[in-house]
């Protein structure tokens, strides 16, 4: 049972929205900040980062297909939900979702993975046998043309596409910040700087979720880390980091000044049921601490070592912090009544649908993808060899 | 046309089960009722409810409301002339039962019945991802449990905190101003069991309905007026301290 302080309007006592939703755009906010980073290389021409283009791009992939699990579990209804699709409503920011997320996946990722691997693909499937051989067959749809004009057509191809891949990153979630930032019912949410903070935050914890993964990963396969190509990631970083929170305190201090009819309520959540996850977790611990890590590494030369070190705390703690931040729009929305009079709380299950078992499992879960995917499509330095086609 | 007596097999459950979802689907029927020529409201008057809980009541029995839900319920309001902006609010299982008896002091004790306000240009109605919840031409605000998904949304989206998931049926429920009754010509089951006439449904269509005659000689307001929900619970003697 709830606890309940002061008045909440009856019908408000239980949260409508649980983990699974604070894992949603958790996870969007990871793929598209990963393919962001991909961008970087492909489209920006930031060479230092190449080493970590497939590997963004598999691990948005991996993400990007666990996305829709929580959704579809917390519904009522989940045999429903193609409905969404056959007949969306058009007021409906949600009825979106079902749009841009087949766009982002088939038209751009999926489009964009195949189009880099092609050559990889087709060699792969004439140098494999048995199950491998039909699996890698199947990817390459028929189309086994490896001459140099194939080639450069899929670089070609590959380059538009990334360039129409990064409004649609961030259309993929700026909508998730506009589900929560258009709720004029909800103080907590409705702000229309909410879409901006998320397209920023997502690309705060694609980066360093990649910058994480690419150094677990190499250090696992017992490689040496580039360390050019992991300074200019956190320097990137670094600097989206500095917008990102710049945009949240503006949203704050806005807050604080206008101090509307829901001020003193929020005022209150945030010292008391919030103060932690917010303040300590979100602000102090994975905002401000990875911020002066990372600016440090930007103004002292510090040896090698050091800085890897540091990068893996500043990024852990970033993880940490967006997470923290998705858990304070999602769950710290539902925790003050709209009668503004009152607060309820919120306990997690632990085995149950919307559980914290099935939170896990749902974390861990793209881990796994991504295993698979790099088995299946290796994107270690030999294969990425396609030229810069926007030079 | 021939039919063999294989293809007999085949298409008699196939029409039972055709039927059955035929039958299923047929709303009740109410031949005089043209939903064009309605548009429906509540007028609540807050000096005349007495928290008696009778409308909370009423409305889980007529709607089969489920246990720790409502569609309806009534608050009380102490509220001091000192500080109006922080009132003391109960609204024990809803009001359901009644209240306990006030302390006698020397603030303002009121009573304020809540529910579905209707609205015209209804959030909730706006957010659904595929039209379940709708605004229907008689100016009720329907869910299709039907299609629903069950996502929250549209409870996320009201700002009186009017709806919720139904615990059995996985899918958004609330007021519906009892539909079934005015369709029928009858009115609301909260309406029909208060002693004291607070609660009154009103059709803001019908040139003849007493409700125009109110508007225009009292000083009515809606809840949350800033909201511009278009809200059609209309609530005569609202004090400003209420949310």
């Amino acid at each position: 049972m709830n606890g309940v302080e002061g008045f909440m309007y009856p019908n408000e006592i239980g949260l409508q929205w649980s983990v699974l939703i604070v894992l949603y755009p958790f996870i969007t906010g990871l793929v598209a900040g990963a393919f962001i980073l991909a961008s970087l290389e492909r489209v920006f021409n930031v060479t230092a980062v190449k080493p970590t283009y497939r590997l963004a791009l598999l691990t948005a992939l991996a993400f990007l297909l666990v996305a829709p699990l929580p959704l579809q579990l917390h519904l009522g209804h989940p045999e429903r939900s193609p409905e969404m699709y056959f007949t969306p409503h058009s007021t409906s920011a949600m009825a979106m979702f079902g749009y841009v997320y087949l766009w982002y996946l088939m038209a751009v990722l999926v489009l964009e993975i195949w189009l880099d691997y092609r050559r990889d693909i087709v060699l792969m499937y004439q140098n494999s046998k048995g199950l491998l051989r039909m699996v890698y067959g199947i990817m390459t749809l028929g189309s086994t043309n490896i001459s140099e004009r194939s080639l450069a057509i899929d670089e070609r191809v590959g380059w538009i596409v990334t360039l129409i891949g990064i409004p649609s990153a961030f259309l993929l979630h700026g909508y998730v910040g506009f589900i929560f930032g258009s709720i004029k019912a909800n103080p907590w949410w409705s702000s229309p700087l909410m879409p901006v903070v998320f397209i920023f935050s997502a690309m705060v914890s694609g980066i360093a979720g990649v910058m994480l993964l690419y150094m677990a990963i190499t250090k696992l396969r017992k490689h040496k880390i580039d360390v050019r190509c992991v300074d200019t990631i956190a320097m990137y970083l670094f600097y989206i980091f500095i917008i990102d929170f710049s945009l949240e305190m503006l949203d704050l201090i806005h807050r604080i000044y206008e101090a509307d009819e829901s001020f003193r309520s929020l005022n209150f959540l945030v010292h008391t049921q919030l103060f932690i996850p917010h303040i300590v977790i979100q602000i102090m611990l994975g905002t401000l601490t990875p911020i002066i890590l990372l600016g440090i590494t930007q103004v002292v030369k510090l040896p090698e070592i050091a800085r890897k070190r540091i990068y893996s705390v500043a990024g852990c703690l970033t993880l940490m912090g967006i997470f923290a931040m998705r858990w304070n729009v999602v769950i710290g929305g539902q925790l003050f009544s709209k009668s503004f009079l009152g607060f309820t709380t919120y306990k997690i299950g632990l085995v149950s649908k919307e559980g914290l078992l099935v939170a896990i499992f749902l974390t861990l879960l793209p881990l796994f993808f991504l295993w698979v995917l790099v088995k299946l499509l290796p994107p270690w330095g030999e294969n990425t060899t396609h030229a810069t086609a926007g030079d | 046309m021939n039919i063999s007596r294989r293809q007999m097999l085949v298409l008699l459950p196939a029409a039972a089960v055709a039927w059955k979802f035929v039958l299923a689907e047929t709303p009740e029927q109410s031949p005089n009722y043209k939903m064009t020529e309605h548009w429906w409201g509540m007028l609540i008057d807050i000096s005349k409810c007495i928290g008696c809980g009778n409308c909370v009541r009423a409305c889980r029995t007529e709607n089969d409301v489920p246990e720790g839900f409502y569609r309806t319920w009534v608050e009380r309001y102490h509220v001091s002339d000192e500080n109006m902006t922080e009132p003391e609010v109960i609204s024990p299982a809803g009001g359901e039962n009644g209240f306990p008896v006030a302390a006698e002091d020397s603030k303002k004790y009121f009573f304020v019945p809540k529910m579905c306000n209707h609205c015209a240009d209804s959030p909730c109605t706006q957010v659904c991802p595929v039209g379940a919840t709708f605004v229907a031409p008689d100016g009720v605000v329907l869910v299709d449990p039907k299609y629903c998904l069950g996502c929250a949304y549209c409870v996320q989206a009201c700002p009186y905190g009017c709806r919720y998931i139904h615990p059995k049926k996985e899918v958004a429920d609330k007021c519906t101003l009892c539909y079934h009754r005015i369709t029928q010509g009858l009115t609301t089951a909260c309406c029909e069991v208060c002693p004291t006439g607070a609660r009154q449904l009103v059709d803001l269509k019908d040139p003849k309905d007493p409700i125009h005659e109110f508007l225009k000689t009292h000083a009515v307001q809606v809840l949350k007026p800033q909201m511009a929900t278009g809200a059609k619970a209309f609530y005569n003697g609202l004090d400003g301290s209420v949310r």
